[in-house]
């Protein structure tokens, strides 16, 4: 929080609205939002938990705002990072230039469980493997992003980037209309294009795309659907197609037609039973037979698990080093491998300053926030990184910034991280924005929705507004030292506003 | 389009039918009990019960024909396939896996309902609080069948759902009918009891006024048959449905090459089969014999077009 109290410059006109809109009636917002998704059916699937099957992720109202030019420093590390990695992709899975110059352990590489042997000299359509990538970051300060890990396989999300757009247009119409914010809605069509232009070479006519997903108890099955929607292209499931003569073909109600692309939401294991997993129930068999024979393409392509891998995450500032010859603009947090001794010995006598995550989770389980553990859960954790340390990576805590999000009582600093959506085609194509995840709990560092967290709309302004003076707002009475950092030097909250709460006095900060 | 889409478009139009159905079917029973008290109430609850082909399952569940138990049944149990509950969670689990075919009121209206159904009491369905639930799943099913027919674009997607509806609307008739077709026999005994019966299976499919808009008579039983059996304007005369059917079914064809299979020869012959009948003869020649064949040819005529459109296995 700054010192003087200013905002900003983004966020200035939106903190003139909330001051002038009192907290009741941003609840009766969030209410109204909540009818308007669960209306549409924006929902993520849990079956497996009892309860509600199907969810809604909490939406917070209160937008996360970039301004024009920290979004265009983030695209050129953006599509920076994804280059560096499709540059890996190609080399792991052909010469293995990387490995041979010592650039990376090859341990690390060929005995990866992402690391698909079967795809070992195999060249994906145009060259692109990563045809969908989210790239998750955050913010540490003003200019300081850091990428906190790459998604390189069937990153989801990019529908509540859309549909959370659409809940602000109806339910704050007028402060929307106050700001310059660049549009995100034709991010479909970006997709359809990219899609088309990997088409096979024997496609005749207008390629056909189609979407696949497991089924509608997948928890993401509504931007599968929602994304097939938009595109106006088919949501088929794997017992919809077949393959015939190494060609796909689905089942249409006229008898079969040819499919030429296939945007996959299904993991590598279970694209298709007769090459990988073989009581995969969701494939196709045969497909793999027919993508290598060049008859149809799948984004993203078999094998990019290798590049998003956490083990390798580490290895990124290398690879962009040595396939682009430029500098990251983008840096990783620094990041301690268990299995390296030195580290190991750093890991174990910080536990109480660090993060722990396994290597290969997701969802943010199994994890330790060092700083918010009891001492039981550390001893516990110290014990699972001796017995298998090459399971477990550590970072530090950072100092994120946060944002101000609609509590339980009233608007308070939230941590947040960004992720948006990279698509590499002919070219690489990002609509300005992403999908804000926010920690709900105040004090919380963990976004994951199957953790208490929730997701805000994003806006990139698509220029600063015009010229107003800083909004010195009076200092808090008291300051309070936002959550999170306990045990930590690093100071809190730098970058986005901060806003504390204290009666009714509250400030906004610059770091 | 996809096969299996259509499948869910197709099952999707006669679970939400089958639900109105059977809250229709409900509502004129419990009225039929509550005037039969207290001669025979319960053979009004066994009639529903067949009519809806939920009786063996019934039964393997319950003992005893009670009212408050077939109500349950036919309701709220999800056991019952063919019940109320069933059929709602049906019908949204179909209409979510397609939501992409459907238009948003379309969605709305089914996932509303299905939203709605979620958060009902057990005690819905008991004493004064019955005609009012049964009233709402009617509602529903209507604004379904609204939104369906004044939002969606006259394509495949429209077809397919549209046939569902009318299949699954030509077998409940036929069904409605049957259980009650003694009260039709020409030798059947005029009385109060059989005007009862003629009665309630007119409530059954909304007609009652109807019968009169289009007879201005004292119910007759030939008439009440004709009306559901033979007559163009009831929209849910066998004759209306099949009329549908056959061309809907044509319209398919010629949207997906052109091609013609079994299903599209039983169609045309259900419609032909109501189109050049006369009731006269049919009750003559026996009405349960007329329904229970129509019935199977109906049955047969669902599974013919999953071979032909639904099951994806006719490349």
């Amino acid at each position: 929080m700054h010192a003087d109290g200013a905002i900003r410059t983004p966020y200035v006109e939106m903190a003139r609205y909330l001051d002038a809109t009192g907290q009741e009636a941003l609840e009766q917002k969030r209410r109204e939002a909540e009818v308007l998704f669960r209306r549409i059916g924006v929902t993520f699937a849990v079956y497996t938990e009892g309860g509600d099957p199907e969810r809604l992720i909490p939406f917070d109202v209160i937008p996360r705002i970039l301004s024009h030019e920290e979004w265009v420093h983030l695209c050129q590390g953006l599509e920076q990072r994804v280059r560096a990695l499709n540059a890996f992709l190609t080399d792991v899975y052909g010469p293995q230039e990387i490995i041979k110059a010592g650039r990376i352990p090859p341990e690390l590489v060929l005995e990866n469980e992402g690391y698909l042997p079967q795809m070992q000299g195999f060249t994906p359509p145009g060259g692109v493997w990563t045809v969908i990538s989210g790239i998750d970051l955050v913010r540490t300060g003003p200019d300081a992003f850091y990428v906190l890990e790459d998604n390189c396989r069937t990153p989801s999300g990019v529908s509540y980037m859309l549909e959370n757009r659409e809940a602000m247009f109806r339910l704050f119409p007028e402060i929307c209309a106050r700001h310059r914010i660049a549009p995100v809605s034709h991010y479909p069509e970006e997709l359809l294009e990219t899609l088309k232009s990997l088409a096979p070479a024997s496609c005749a006519g207008e390629p056909c795309v189609v979407v696949l997903t497991p089924g509608p108890y997948n928890s993401a099955y509504y931007e599968h659907s929602f994304l097939a929607d938009e595109m106006g292209v088919e949501l088929v499931e794997g017992a919809d197609l077949f393959v015939k003569d190494e060609v796909v073909f689905m089942r249409t109600t006229a008898g079969p037609k040819r499919v030429d692309v296939i945007y996959r939401r299904i993991d590598d294991d279970f694209i298709d039973p007769e090459a990988f997993r073989p009581d995969s129930v969701v494939g196709v068999p045969g497909l793999m037979a027919a993508y290598r024979a060049g008859n149809v393409a799948l984004a993203n392509a078999p094998g990019t698990g290798i590049a998003d891998d956490k083990a390798v995450y580490p290895y990124v500032p290398e690879m962009i080093r040595f396939y682009l010859k430029e500098e990251p603009i983008l840096s990783n947090v620094p990041t301690f491998m268990c299995e390296r001794p030195a580290d190991q010995d750093y890991v174990l006598a910080n536990l109480d300053k660090l993060v722990v995550k396994l290597a290969r989770g997701s969802g943010g389980y199994g994890m330790l926030v060092g700083p918010h553990a009891t001492e039981e859960q550390r001893v516990d954790f110290a014990a699972r990184i001796k017995a298998r340390p090459g399971d477990y990576i550590a970072q530090p805590t950072l100092a994120l910034s946060t944002v101000p999000t609609l509590g339980e009582d009233g608007i308070g600093p939230r941590h947040v991280d960004l992720r948006p959506f990279i698509l590499f085609g002919k070219t690489v194509r990002m609509v300005p924005g992403g999908l804000t995840r926010v920690a709900l709990r105040p004090g919380s560092l963990v976004v994951n929705s199957s953790q208490g967290g929730g997701t805000k709309d994003t806006w990139v302004l698509l220029e600063e507004p015009p010229e107003a003076p800083p909004l010195a707002l009076p200092a808090p009475e008291e300051e309070v030292p936002p959550q999170a950092q306990d045990g930590q030097s690093q100071s809190q909250t730098l970058g986005d506003m901060a806003q504390s709460q204290n009666g009714r006095s509250q400030s906004q900060g610059n770091a | 389009m996809l096969s299996r889409t259509a499948d869910c478009l197709f099952w999707l139009g006669r679970y939400s039918e089958r639900a109105g159905n059977v809250a229709r079917g409900l509502a004129a029973t419990f009225r039929m009990a509550m005037l039969a008290r207290p001669l025979s109430a319960d053979d009004e609850w066994r009639s529903l019960l067949i009519a809806t082909g939920s009786e063996p399952g019934f039964l393997a569940k319950h003992s005893h024909v009670t009212p408050e138990a077939v109500i349950h049944w036919l309701a709220l149990d999800m056991d019952n396939p063919s019940g109320i509950a069933a059929c709602v969670e049906a019908a949204r689990r179909n209409a979510r896996t397609v939501r992409t075919a459907l238009t948003v009121d379309m969605w709305e209206a089914i996932n509303d309902t299905w939203i709605e159904f979620r958060r009902l009491d057990s005690a819905v369905t008991r004493g004064d609080r019955l005609p009012g639930f049964l009233d709402w799943v009617r509602s529903r099913a209507l604004l379904f069948n609204g939104a369906a027919t004044d939002t969606m674009l006259r394509d495949d997607a429209w077809r397919f759902v549209h046939l569902g509806t009318m299949l699954e609307r030509a077998d409940n008739t036929a069904r409605l009918l049957d259980v009650r077709h003694a009260a039709f026999h020409p030798d059947a005994a005029g009385d109060a009891a059989s005007y009862a019966q003629w009665q309630a299976v007119l409530r059954a499919v909304s007609a009652l006024r109807a019968y009169q808009h289009v007879y201005h008579a004292r119910l007759q039983p030939q008439l009440v048959a004709e009306l559901l059996l033979l007559r163009q304007e009831l929209p849910r005369s066998l004759l209306a449905c099949y009329r549908n059917v056959e061309t809907v079914l044509e319209a398919i064809a010629d949207a997906n090459g052109g091609t013609r299979g079994e299903c599209h020869q039983l169609a045309g012959g259900l419609h032909a089969r109501m189109r050049s009948g006369e009731i006269g003869g049919i009750l003559n020649d026996g009405l349960h014999g007329f329904l229970t064949q129509t019935i199977d040819q109906n049955f047969e005529l669902g599974q013919q077009i999953g071979r032909q459109y639904l099951d994806g296995q006719q490349a």
